[in-house]
This record gives structure tokens, C-alpha cells and sequence, in this order.
């Protein structure tokens, strides 16, 4: 029913085209639309430090697009994604090294190969679930550092691996300005085709497994081959948001992509909200944004004399830590349905303000 | 009864769990264009035998013949491509989607996009396609009179509307034959004449084949072709409503009367 009552006055469904659009209503379309532009202009306005962090923010909203696809639409888990992360970023360096492919390819490339592996790591998905799956991710996950560490021909072992910075029609992409268009093209493509596959059939087979496996199979739905699609779309977009990082550092090296990073992408996905596709770009937000509030909050503490004693700024540090624990903490106790959620319940605030019923 | 190929045959199917005889050697057969209805008190082994048809279970020994085609050891997702659709006893809806969605979930075997396809919407033809099965859905939901909540939450439904949106999932399937597990139980009276009114309508307008399994009797009775009925894993008798309900085995297994007819003559409780 919430459908109806989020519906503006005037603004009538008449065909079911419209009825299956991404964005539900004329004005949250432009409003999207106006926000890409607003977005793409941001360089000009803001500095560096704003522009890092929105490139920090679409390669790990892109892999945690995939996460929410595989835990929040088909209902498994996965411990190893910051693996997978981290393969799609050796990846694409590597197939830009040894063949010369340009790395705007390499990266969906990549991808790709990411895809495969993520496949192989999914296959204990055909017959286990929840916490036992969680456990076989979780092997997914030390192997593949372990071949990090390992594998000198594809990651340069120890010493990690060179990745040569994007080439776009022969203009080499080298500094933070040129490359955040680059991120914000892939953000944009991947989150529409991650929007347009949750409206068509393959999405809505994935909801079915989650929801009620047994009567999904009764419905036509292979079970054992939408659990593994999942992990493999999943891989596909770790393997892009890898890439992506590691064209950008210039410089891949295997210490990054530890369980650690993987706990992290599921911290974004719950606090963006599980099966929600703008859930998992508001949890990568909230997840990169939080700790450097917090850096600001901190430093404004500075302008008093008491802060800048040795105890004080050495304790701060921990202080800072604790509080984006408190706040994951806060958030899960307080809104269990993640950001998106909330977002819903603002909207329909708004729209019926100051008419409550 | 006497139309030469059944839609649907079970033949001498056991199901045995451990020590438990689920069913013993029950042979049937529907007709295409039958409402059969199988009875039986608690525990007799009725929804044992739909999922062996279904193909949540695999009997232990017998067989399963669909269209003439051996579908016992099949999966469940394989026999819905066949045609086979079915409702289940205790809701079982995908219960964050909406009802439309639920509904689309019915068409999933017909549909021809995939991940690919579907990521790619408007330059694939999935748009189009989808489109096109949305139309039928709107059939359907028109028909099972659900239109005013195809967008409501499923899990947010009242029981009711619950059982007729997982009837209408069932039916989008466009199945040649649809089991139904006590498509009305916990209903009220009005509720289960809409939805015998549905039954029949799916049964002689959509022509699909019906095999339901249901406690009320006065519905069974009134809407079924044959009647079959289990008792302890056992088919204790099979035939007209009428015949059914004569058959002294019957009464005893399932009515709960006493064979001595003396009993209810001279008024004493059983």
C-alpha cells in the first residue's frame, strides 16, 4: 500500500512502462538525474581532499553493490569479498601488463575473471547455508591472500603489482581530477545495470530464493543455479570496484584486501540496508565519510589546551576508532533496516507534512 | 473415466521416512479436465503425496507420470516447466516482494531474459518482455480480484488474500494441472465461496486439471469430479463424491461414526 500513498498528486501511471521505471515518480527521476550533473560538477567547486574521497567511494559502493546483491537479494553470505576485491585488482593489472589491453577493458575484464573465481569460491553455495556457508567464504577468503602472497607471476608476490594508470583515447588519466569521471562512469553504469537486473527476472529469482527457497523451486527456479549466479554477479562487481582501486593507486599490493575489508563491506550493506540497491551506495557513504567526520571532530577539539596534551591526543585515536563502532552499534540497534529505510520513511514524512494521516 | 491417456498417474508410490510409512502403494489417476480431490484425516499422507507429485519428495518406490512422461525423479523446478503448479498448505509467499513480483515470479519459466539480458533492459528486449508477461499478471489479478494490493508487501497481507495471491502466483504459471493444499483452510464463509467460485473457473474456463486437497467437505463434495481418500498412507476408496461419501470405510476412517447402526438409531453418543 505504501506504493500509493508515496504517489504525488498529479502525477498518474498510465501505462506499465511507467509502472516499472527505477525511479517511481517524475520528480525523484529529474531529482536523480540533477544529482548525477550536480555530482559530475563537483571538481570544480570542491577541493582535492572531496574529490579522493568521492573516488574512494564509488569503487567500494560498486563492490558493495555486488555484496548486497548476493547477501541482501539471494539471501547467503559471504566473509570473502574483500578477496575477491582484492583479485579483481591484480587482475586487471596483470591483463594490462602482459597483453597490452587497454585498461579501460581490462577492468570489466577483470571483472569477469573475477566472475569465474567468485563461481569456483560459490560452489559450496549448491549445498550449504548460513553460517556454514559463512565459514566456507571465509576459507575463500585466506586462499586467495594466500595466493596473493604466493603467486609472484600474477601479483608480484610480496612486492605487489604495478597497475598502469587508465588510458582514455590516448589521454592518460593521472591525476584525481580526470579519474573521478572515470569512477563516476562506471558508478553510474554499474548501478543502473544493478537496478535494471533487480526489475527483471533473474532479480526478482534471486528474492525468491531468499524469501522462500522451497516454494521458489516449486515455482521453476533452479535453486542450485541462482546461488551461484549470485556469487558470480557479486564477484563481477568486486572484481570492477577492485580494478578500479588498483588503477588508481597505481600500485597493488596483497596487505589490503584482508577480512578486515570484508567485515567493512558487510558493515556498508547493513547499514545501507540489505536489498537495497541505493542502500549500498548509502552505507559506502556512511562508511567512508564516518571516520573522517570524526577526523574533523577531533581536530576541532584541538583550539582547547587540554586536547593537545601527549595523553589526550594519544587517546583520541583510540577515542575516534571506538566512536565508529558506537555509531555501526547505534545504527544496527536503531535502524535495523539501514539507511534506506530511513530514507523512505523521510520521503513519506515529507510528502504527507503537516497532514501525518 | 474412460478417456484413453491421464494427465496425471501415480502408480504403487510408497514414501517411507525411517520407520514411518508416509504412504503405502497408492495408484490413482486424473483425467485432463478433472477437479479431484483427495480427503483424509490428519496425517493421512494428503501432502505427502502432493509433494511427491510436485517433486518436493521422491516416493521411496513407484512412479510419477506426467503427461504420459516419468517425472519421479525430476525436480521440482523441471516439473514446473512441465506444467505442474501448486499452493501450499502453510503460506508460502516470498514475503518482502510485492504481490505483483510474487506474481512475476510465476512467469520466471516463461520468461526468456536473464542476468545479461535483464541488466541490459531497454537495448535487450527484456523492457518488452517483461511488459508483456506484466499484462497477463494484470490478467490474472483481475480474475482472482486482487487488483486494489498488487502492490502491497506480501507479508503484510491478511491470511485471505495471502492464500488467493499464492494462488494467483500458481496460476500465473499458466500450469496444465495445479495442486492445491487446502486452498480454505482458516477462511470464513464468504471467503471460501470466492474461492471455490475460483477453483471451478480455473477448473472449466482456464481448463486446467485440479488436484486439491481439502477438509471442508461441503465444498469437496459440492465442487469436485472424483474424490480419493487417504487414510494411515492408504487409499481406502476412490470415486464419485456420492460413492465416496457412502462408503462405510470412509465414514469410519474419516466422518468418525460408528459402523453399528444401531448406535445413531437409538441417539447414544459415540
Amino acid at each position: 500500500m505504501a506504493g500509493f500513498s508515496m504517489r504525488p498528486c498529479g502525477d498518474f501511471r498510465t501505462s506499465y512502462r511507467q509502472d516499472t521505471r527505477i525511479f517511481d515518480t517524475t520528480f525523484v527521476r529529474y531529482a536523480a538525474v540533477c544529482g548525477v550533473v550536480a555530482t559530475a560538477l563537483m571538481p570544480f567547486v570542491l577541493d582535492g581532499y572531496y574529490v579522493n574521497l568521492f573516488i574512494q567511494i564509488s569503487y567500494f559502493a560498486i563492490a558493495a553493490l555486488g555484496l548486497n546483491i548476493l547477501v541482501g537479494f539471494t539471501g547467503q553470505i559471504s566473509l570473502g569479498h574483500a578477496a575477491f576485491f582484492g583479485f579483481g585488482a591484480f587482475a586487471s593489472a596483470w591483463i594490462n601488463t602482459h597483453t597490452g589491453i587497454p585498461v579501460l577493458l581490462s577492468i570489466p575484464l577483470a571483472g569477469l575473471l573475477t566472475a569465474a573465481v567468485g563461481l569456483l569460491f560459490g560452489l559450496p553455495a549448491a549445498r550449504i547455508k548460513g553460517l556454514y556457508l559463512a565459514i566456507a567464504t571465509l576459507a575463500a577468503q585466506f586462499i586467495l591472500e594466500d595466493f596473493f602472497a604466493r603467486a609472484d607471476w600474477f601479483t608480484g608476490g610480496s612486492s605487489g603489482a604495478a597497475a598502469n594508470p587508465i588510458n582514455v583515447f590516448g589521454y592518460e588519466v593521472l591525476d584525481d581530477f580526470s579519474f573521478f569521471y572515470v569512477c563516476l562512469f562506471f558508478l553510474v553504469i554499474m548501478y543502473v545495470l544493478g537496478s535494471n537486473l533487480m526489475r527483471s527476472r533473474d532479480g526478482r529469482a534471486f528474492v525468491a530464493v531468499r524469501d522462500h527457497y522451497l516454494s521458489a523451486e516449486i515455482m521453476g527456479i533452479n535453486l542450485t543455479k541462482y546461488r551461484l549466479l549470485s556469487f558470480a554477479v557479486s564477484s563481477f562487481y568486486a572484481g570492477i570496484g577492485g580494478a578500479i582501486y588498483g588503477h588508481y593507486l597505481g600500485y597493488v599490493s596483497a596487505e589490503g584486501f584482508t577480512i578486515l575489508l570484508s567485515i567493512q563491506f558487510l558493515g556498508m550493506i547493513i547499514i545501507g540496508g540489505l536489498g537495497s540497491v541505493k542502500g549500498a551506495l548509502m552505507g559506502t557513504v556512511f562508511m567512508v565519510l564516518l571516520p573522517e567526520v570524526m577526523e574533523t571532530g577531533v581536530s576541532a577539539l584541538s583550539v582547547f589546551d587540554w586536547a593537545n596534551s601527549t595523553a589526550v591526543t594519544d587517546g583520541l585515536a583510540y577515542i575516534k576508532e571506538m566512536a565508529i563502532g558506537l555509531a555501526i552499534i547505534l545504527f544496527l540497534i536503531f535502524e535495523p533496516d539501514g539507511l534506506s529505510h530511513r530514507w523512505q520513511q523521510i520521503r513519506a514524512y515529507w510528502k504527507l507534512y503537516p497532514f501525518s494521516y | 473415466m474412460t478417456s484413453p491417456e491421464p494427465i496425471l498417474s501415480i502408480n504403487d508410490v510408497s514414501l517411507v521416512f525411517g520407520g514411518v510409512r508416509a504412504l503405502s502403494d497408492v495408484s490413482f489417476s486424473v483425467q485432463k479436465g478433472e477437479l479431484f480431490s483427495i480427503i483424509g484425516p490428519n496425517g493421512a499422507g494428503k501432502t505427502s503425496m502432493l509433494n511427491c507429485i510436485s517433486g518436493r519428495y521422491h516416493p521411496t518406490t513407484g512412479g510419477v507420470h506426467f503427461k504420459g512422461q516419468n517425472v519421479t525423479g525430476m525436480k521440482p523446478n523441471a516439473r514446473a516447466e512441465l506444467g505442474i503448479g501448486r499452493t501450499f498448505q502453510n503460506l508460502a509467499l516470498f514475503g518482502h516482494m510485492s504481490v505483483l513480483d510474487n506474481i512475476m515470479v510465476g512467469r520466471h519459466h516463461l520468461l526468456k531474459n536473464n542476468f545479461f539480458t535483464g541488466a541490459l533492459y531497454w537495448f535487450s528486449g527484456a523492457q518488452n518482455e517483461e511488459l508483456e508477461h506484466r499484462k497477463f499478471c494484470e490478467d490474472v489479478i483481475d480474475f482472482l480480484e486482487i487488483s486494489h494490493i498488487r502492490k502491497a508487501t506480501a507479508g503484510t497481507l491478511s491470511y485471505g488474500l495471502r492464500k488467493r495471491v499464492e494462488l494467483a502466483r500458481a496460476v500465473a504459471l499458466r500450469p496444465d494441472l495445479i495442486l492445491l493444499d487446502e486452498p480454505m483452510a482458516g477462511m470464513n464463509l464468504e471467503e471460501k465461496e470466492d474461492m471455490a467460485r475460483f477453483i471451478i473457473d480455473l477448473n472449466e474456463e482456464w481448463g486446467m486439471t485440479v488436484v486439491m486437497i481439502e477438509h471442508d467437505m461441503g465444498v469437496v463434495m459440492d465442487i469436485s469430479s472424483r474424490v480419493m481418500v487417504l487414510d494411515f498412507g492408504r487409499k481406502i476408496a476412490a470415486g464419485l463424491p456420492a460413492e465416496v461419501m457412502a462408503n462405510a470405510h470412509v465414514k469410519k476412517a474419516y466422518l468418525g461414526e460408528e459402523d453399528d447402526e444401531d448406535d445413531s438409531v437409538s441417539g447414544k453418543v459415540a
